[in-house]
């Protein structure tokens, strides 16, 4: 089921476009990661699903109906540029940010006592943000985003600011929130998390979508239909029908296009040559194909 | 809805209260004055000086200006010349001497005071009344007249001022006692607006750079967190107020009845139990006193007080929301700060050249009709009775300010908090102003 509907949103900051008849559709249940280049859109776009500002024009449905205030509370919204009073305690400052987004006392002192412990910061409650450590507050404000149980969660750039440790223990608990059927839009510019965590990515670059699409689907499109071999080449065997090859210690590795061929047609060409020792496809991995992008569409 | 302001009232109201720097100033603050108060009365009970009176010799050339000794002056006449009197200050027996020399009646000239340190302002005109006396009687000898004929014919005169037709009966008005109450009340209400307009501007000014602002706006309209910073603010500054009013009067209290006197307000409570039951001789000035006070209502005085208070507050915090809005950083805040702390500024002074000196100038009334300045004029007029008519004008323009300047900050207040890194000047405030639906 379609939970967010986007159709050809503008938004305009004096004379620069910060996007251009953007659409989007996201499906319940999902991880969808929007990435970009800083500056690209993402965090406006957000912001406008956040009804923090309106879009110039265009439209943007919630589960079929026109967004509305009332559809924000049941949004969590980590911004990228984190924020607490720093004078508050931790338990004060959570209790506020259920109750803002319409929590009643009782149920919000229940789940955060519940999330304080989840996350490990039982024995900080009653301490105030500016004496917490930069990864300790980030996960409180972790906290305040997810405490009403929001259908659909934002997150922007989630993992800057978190140690290595942390990050996968806000990794996990974004997987745990997505099997109890939580929609989460993550905005990042760092690749190299996206793969292992979204089911779905949509591309923006200078306002406009460039790409959008399950992972899979998006990965499998960009196969270049390369093999990378490592073998020992028999000693009788000097004519090689592949290019240029690199010495490594005990055995040589080359790259080879399949050229129509099936990859068992192949393996089994090569396996006349000498000891194959690794074959397998050569795969982009999400920024390569984010970068390739990006080229080809200033190229256009 | 509504019950959303009230969570950004409640947090803004206790994230100040319970800070500890908000308890040590509401503590201290009240202490302050009593303290210095009861330190100069204790200096001035203990110092020595004043229990012995300082001993001046006198050297009169004509022999005939005897000034009578006092508590404070002892005069000797030891028929020493000139010379012989300045050993005697030089060695310490005399604080100084007084030289008289032989005197013109029609132009008395020459008088000198020799002494070894600096005396005092009270010393020096002290001495010269003294002699002003004396020549005045010998003036008054040589042409003909007994002084003591002619001070029988001296009479004190005293205006009673009576404001008529005030209900409840006429009733006794002072001067004095209502510019003091103008004068404080003033000068409270123009204190307040800066101390607490400022806080509401660091306040927004910490949820903009901090971004909580953008968590904050998705649960909240920006309107709801202007005006839930703005009372939830206001709230602790009159909280502050009350306690203070009621320690000050405790320590006060406590002070002066130390040092053996009893506060105003509790002497008059004690004597208006009483009245009638005093002496006909030398109580009439308390009884007047008491008169005076009781005149003041004190009722009308309060809501009224309390009504420029808050109206002045709501007006002028609406402005360092706005502000602080539209800005990154507090010393960005200063070029925006202009035309607020100008109108206030002129209600400050227009308190003491106008309002104070005469309350019911033109230019007084329209300082206290005005919003800008009303909250701070109107106050320097109000114990001196201003008419309901007036009154009810200036309460209602005042609202109506208030209203339209929360307005106004509301629209630079939902853009500015969400735009970072800017350089705003007063065309962007103006276009933010005329876009903003």
């Amino acid at each position: 089921m379609e939970l967010l509907n986007v159709r050809s949103l503008n938004k305009s900051y004096g004379a620069h476009v910060a996007l251009k008849d953007f659409n989007l559709s996201v499906e319940q249940g999902l991880i969808f990661g929007l990435l970009g280049p800083n500056g690209a859109g993402k965090t406006t776009f957000i912001r406008i699903v956040n009804q923090i500002i309106e879009q110039d024009s265009g439209q943007i449905l919630i589960k079929g109906e026109p967004l509305k205030m009332r559809h924000v509370r049941n949004i969590g919204y980590l911004p990228e540029e984190r924020g607490l009073y720093k004078a508050m305690k931790v338990k004060e400052q959570l209790l506020y940010f259920g109750q803002i987004k319409g929590l009643k006392k009782q149920d919000a002192k229940e789940r955060i006592t519940a999330w304080l412990d989840k996350l490990d910061l039982s024995r900080w409650k009653e301490n105030r943000i500016q004496d917490l450590s930069k990864g300790m507050a980030q996960k409180v404000q972790f906290i305040a985003t997810v405490l009403h149980q929001p259908d659909l969660l934002i997150l922007d750039e989630p993992f800057s600011g978190f140690d290595p440790v942390n990050a996968e223990i806000i990794k996990n608990e974004i997987l745990e929130l997505k099997r109890r059927g939580t929609t989460i839009i993550f905005s990042t510019h760092r690749m190299e998390s996206v793969e292992l965590l979204c089911d779905h990515i949509a591309m923006i670059n200078q306002a406009q979508k460039i790409l959008d699409g399950p992972v899979k689907t998006i990965k499998n499109e960009a196969k270049t239909n390369r093999f990378r071999v490592k073998i020992i080449r028999n000693e009788d065997r000097n004519v090689v029908p592949w290019g240029d090859m690199e010495m490594k210690e005990g055995h040589e590795e080359f790259t080879m296009d399949l050229n129509g061929r099936q990859p068992n047609t192949l393996l089994t060409e090569l396996m006349g040559y000498g000891e194959i020792l690794g074959f397998e496809e050569i795969i982009p991995s999400i920024e390569e194909i984010f970068i390739q992008k990006i080229n080809e569409s200033h190229a256009r | 809805m509504p019950g959303k302001i009230f969570l950004v009232i409640k947090r803004e109201y206790l994230a100040r209260v319970k800070k500890r720097s908000f308890l040590l100033a509401t503590l201290i603050t009240p202490l302050i004055f009593p303290t210095i108060l009861g330190l100069f009365l204790w200096i001035a009970l203990s110092d020595p000086s004043t229990e012995t009176p300082i001993l001046i010799e006198v050297v009169d050339e004509n022999n005939a200006y005897f000034l009578e000794s006092n508590e404070m002056y002892t005069f000797s006449y030891g028929g020493l010349n000139p010379e012989e009197a300045k050993n005697l200050v030089q060695d310490g027996q005399r604080f100084g001497f007084l030289y008289i020399p032989e005197l013109n009646l029609e132009r008395p000239q020459g008088i000198t005071f020799y002494s070894e340190e600096t005396p005092a302002l009270s010393m020096v005109s002290s001495l010269e009344a003294s002699l002003k006396q004396k020549i005045e009687e010998f003036r008054l000898f040589a042409s003909g007249i007994d002084p003591a004929v002619l001070s029988s014919l001296k009479t004190n005169v005293n205006i009673q001022s009576i404001i008529v037709g005030e209900p409840g009966g006429e009733r006794v008005s002072n001067s004095i006692v209502n510019y003091a109450v103008g004068f404080l009340a003033g000068i409270l209400i123009y204190t307040f607006i800066f101390v607490y307009g400022n806080q509401i501007m660091q306040g927004v000014i910490e949820e903009k750079s901090s971004r909580i602002i953008e968590i904050l706006v998705s649960s909240l309209k920006p309107f709801q967190l202007m005006m839930g910073k703005i009372l939830g603010i206001g709230a602790v500054g009159l909280t502050q107020f009350l306690i203070w009013i009621f320690l000050i009067s405790a320590v006060s209290s406590l002070v002066m009845g130390y040092f053996g006197m009893k506060m105003p307000q509790q002497q008059m409570l004690e004597m208006s139990g009483q009245e009638g039951l005093f002496p006909e001789t030398g109580q009439e000035s308390i009884a007047e006193m008491v008169q005076l006070v009781q005149g003041i209502d004190f009722l009308q005085l309060t809501i009224t007080f309390l009504i420029y208070f808050v109206g002045g507050y709501l007006l002028y915090g609406a402005f360092f929301a706005a502000i602080g809005a539209a800005v990154d950083s507090p010393s960005d805040a200063q070029q925006f700060m202009f035309p607020v702390t100008i109108p206030l500024l002129i209600a400050y002074m227009g308190l003491f050249i106008f309002v104070l000196d005469d309350p019911n100038s033109r230019v007084s009334y329209w300082l206290s009709i005005i919003p800008f300045t009303s909250p701070v004029a109107m106050m320097g007029r109000v114990s001196f009775g201003v008419p309901w008519q007036e009154l009810a004008l200036s309460i209602g323009l005042l609202v109506a300010g208030f209203l339209s300047t929360t307005w106004m900050a509301g629209k630079i207040y939902r853009i500015g908090i969400l735009v970072h890194g800017t350089k705003v000047g007063y065309k962007v405030l103006w276009k933010w102003l005329k876009d903003s639906g």
